[in-house]
């Protein structure tokens, strides 16, 4: 009898014991996973800003007026303090950051002496302007390699813990000293709001103007928006279309049509008011490319007209595997406006069109009174860093910084081997805008 | 007799035949039939680039990425030969290209290769004498990496490379030290493709997303994937979210796939592609910056939100 209660309670202890354990090791684990996407964070953070510091660098490169040079010195500033921080957060030895670390507190002394003083009675000197070029080298080199090791890092699913634990493990003397040094710019520049920088010049919308361009229209019904996707689908089985609606968080009411069958799967936004389709998503297998990104874009201009968009310019294309995204301009009067963008996918193997979103058209168009630009082109010209090569220029429509629509002068330019979009107020001569435009990057995946 | 003067005929006719075929292989090896714009990527592109070049206009690398440094060079070929500058290489552009150039499609293609094979980086990267390239210490570093094994392919590039860097008409004023320093950096870096990337992201930039739509979204419908990565942008935009596409993946307790590590599966295709979309502007959400799974949502906050609109299984608010 006692044996058996012994032997009860000893595999009842056994079974507790267990199950604590079991417990134990979830909690481990997920504590694991936590620490480990805090170094993650910090280490793609810390990418991120790196190429996001190496634009700016160069945008200040290629700035003339003093009136933003100020600004961009401190949002450099703040970068290198950002991306310190990252540094200060991963479990170092592995990657070469003494380099890094370096270099963050030079470009973080050197604009902060520019940023304080002022540029208007002291201008950047010739010396100081060949600095930030190098700093502007320097800091190409630190993100190609941060790309690199980036790619490895995503592709390997390397983990920052076995990282931590190799080196814990072999008591290697890893170089602290980075972390120190990088502690004290800590916390001190983080009051800074960060200005969006890469948020993509096209479309941006200023809220007061919302959806104007539906307004007086009719509302259609749920079998009107039926039918209108079944042209836009290509289809002749409405049967296979199901139709739902937006709830109450919805900017405007929409009518969502989804499409399936054995070889593609099609999406579709329409207006409730006035039935005008916002996006369209095609999704099917894509087989070898046989048109040219060029014919792409007629069967784009083609389609767009189609839906009855007018004065539509083609502003960029891309090609991405084997199809072609195309975005469009509204042009009034040859001025180009930048917040009615619309953006078409094309298949590149038919010709097919894989998706139009028009949201950003829908959005922000209306009847606008442009005035004539008060500065002429040749004055706008001047107001440009004199040694950005200017190519090509254009009359255009803006958001500002806060949102307000405004004429500008676009300049297209080189500085080097890179090309600047630059955007002067027409009205005032201020420089209003200037991108470093980028859009290709070598493939590390293949090479 | 007959006979032997016939033999000698079809020797001279070979002969001919033979030289003709070599002499057009060299000239009309000349792109295909298409109009090249910016934004596209291919043979013709490199093609483009590499006369181009030739000529003395581009001075970035032959990656086959039809990007801004083509556009400005395919510009001023225009410009200077007179004809319509409008950065499009139609048919009247490419054959006077193609006549005024030439084109050495064996050697750019085995160096293409050997790149592939070697190294992430190097490139044909032929300096223009005003133009500062930065890239050009770090492509030397690489290019002693990989002189060993350039070495034993070393004597034939050479050659060709010789006939490559014959200054051109237009650009007789080309130091010629300058010129054969250029050329020999041709020589042992092989040249790298690329490709396109939307404005403002790298191409790890959409892997992490990826990885991100695919870990919360893989069973989902393809919006609901695009719609995935559009919130991801979307708070990236908005002022109460970080402001980096990894601050948002990673922020805690913001998606469950990061939290039980179901973020780092390998992707596919699907997700990536979905990922691009969102970037390039789709937003199935209509500017949403949450989203749940209401059978498994346990936050009652999360039902108050206003609703935009349900995609899948994920209902997606403001």
């Amino acid at each position: 009898m006692l044996r058996w209660i012994l032997i009860a309670v000893l595999s009842l202890g056994i079974a507790g014991t267990a199950f604590w354990g079991y417990q134990e090791h979830q909690e481990k684990n997920s504590i694991l996973v936590q620490a480990e996407n805090t170094y993650q964070r910090a280490f793609h953070e810390l990418a991120y800003h790196m190429d996001l510091l190496h634009d700016e660098i160069g945008t200040a490169l290629a700035m003339n007026s003093d009136q933003r040079l100020s600004p961009q010195m401190v949002e450099i500033w703040r970068l290198t303090s950002e991306a310190s921080t990252n540094v200060g957060q991963l479990p170092l030895g592995l990657l070469p950051f003494n380099k890094t670390e370096e270099f963050l507190s030079d470009i973080g002394d050197f604009t902060y002496r520019t940023a304080v003083r002022n540029l208007d009675d002291e201008p950047l000197s010739e010396e100081e302007t060949e600095t930030l070029e190098s700093l502007y080298e320097q800091s190409a080199e630190i993100e190609n390699e941060l790309r690199k090791v980036q790619h490895l890092v995503l592709e390997d699913n390397l983990r920052w813990m076995d990282v931590q634990l190799t080196l814990a493990n072999e008591d290697q003397q890893v170089d602290n000293t980075i972390i120190d040094g990088l502690k004290t710019v800590e916390k001190t520049v983080e009051g800074f709001s960060e200005t969006n920088v890469d948020s993509p010049i096209i479309g941006t919308s200023s809220k007061q103007h919302q959806y104007q361009y539906l307004k007086g229209k009719q509302e259609i019904t749920e079998k009107q928006a039926l039918t209108l996707s079944k042209d836009l689908f290509e289809v002749n089985d409405a049967s296979k279309i199901r139709i739902t609606e937006t709830g109450d968080g919805a900017d405007v009411p929409l009518y969502s049509a989804t499409y399936t069958d054995d070889n593609r799967h099609a999406y579709m936004d329409i207006t409730k008011q006035g039935g005008q389709p916002v996006s369209l998503l095609v999704e099917r297998p894509m087989k070898e490319k046989q048109i040219s990104l060029n014919e792409g874009m007629e069967k784009a201009k083609a389609y767009i007209e189609e839906l009855g968009y007018k004065d539509m310019v083609m502003f960029h294309s891309s090609e991405y595997d084997n199809t072609g995204a195309y975005s469009f301009l509204y042009s009034e009067n040859g001025v180009r406006v930048y917040s009615d963008a619309l953006e078409v996918k094309v298949a590149l193997d038919n010709g097919d069109i894989m998706g139009i979103t028009a949201q950003n058209y829908l959005m922000n168009h209306k009847e606008r009174n442009i005035p004539e630009p008060e500065i002429s082109v040749d004055e706008a010209k001047e107001m440009v860093n004199s040694n950005v090569d200017i190519q090509e220029e254009f009359l255009a429509v803006i958001d500002n910084d806060i949102g307000e629509e405004v004429l500008a002068h676009e300049f297209l330019g080189t500085y080097g081997d890179d090309t600047y979009r630059i955007f002067i107020n027409a009205k005032t001569g201020m420089e209003e805008k200037v991108d470093k435009l980028g859009g290709s990057e070598i493939n590390y995946a293949i090479n | 007799m007959f006979k032997r003067s016939y033999l000698l005929f079809m020797i001279i006719c070979t002969i001919f035949l033979a030289f003709e075929t070599t002499y057009s292989t060299n000239q009309a090896s000349a792109f295909s039939s298409q109009v090249i714009q910016q934004g596209a990527t291919g043979d013709d592109v490199i093609e483009l680039q590499a006369r181009l070049q030739y000529l003395g206009f581009y001075n970035g690398k032959i990656d086959g990425v039809f990007g801004w440094g083509t556009y400005w060079a395919l510009r001023n070929f225009q410009y200077e030969f007179g004809m319509k500058v409008d950065g499009l290489a139609g048919q009247k552009t490419k054959d006077k290209l193609a006549k005024a150039s030439k084109y050495d499609k064996a050697f750019v293609k085995e160096q293409i290769s050997k790149g592939n094979k070697f190294t992430h980086y190097g490139g044909v990267d032929q300096e223009k004498q005003s133009a500062p390239n930065p890239q050009k210490k770090q492509e030397e570093n690489k290019n002693q990496k990989q002189q060993k094994s350039q070495d034993q392919k070393e004597s034939q590039p050479q050659e060709t490379q010789e006939q490559k860097s014959e200054p051109s008409e237009n650009k007789q004023e080309s130091e010629p030290a300058k010129e054969s320093e250029a050329t020999k950096d041709k020589d042992d870096g092989p040249s790298a493709t690329a490709v396109n990337v939307p404005q403002g992201f790298s191409q790890n930039d959409i892997q992490l997303m990826a990885n991100a739509v695919y870990g919360e979204a893989r069973g989902e419908p393809y919006e609901g994937q695009v719609a995935v990565a559009a919130v991801i942008l979307n708070r990236v935009d908005s002022p109460s979210f970080p402001n980096t596409v990894s601050g948002v993946i990673f922020e805690p307790r913001a998606f469950t796939a990061v939290a039980d590590g179901q973020i780092w599966l390998t992707p596919n295709e699907r997700a990536k592609e979905a990922v691009l979309d969102a970037i390039n502007g789709w937003d199935p959400t209509g500017h949403a910056i949450y989203y749940f799974n209401p059978d498994t949502a346990t936050s009652s906050w999360i039902w108050s939100r206003p609703q935009i609109k349900r995609i899948g299984k994920h209902i997606f608010c403001k």
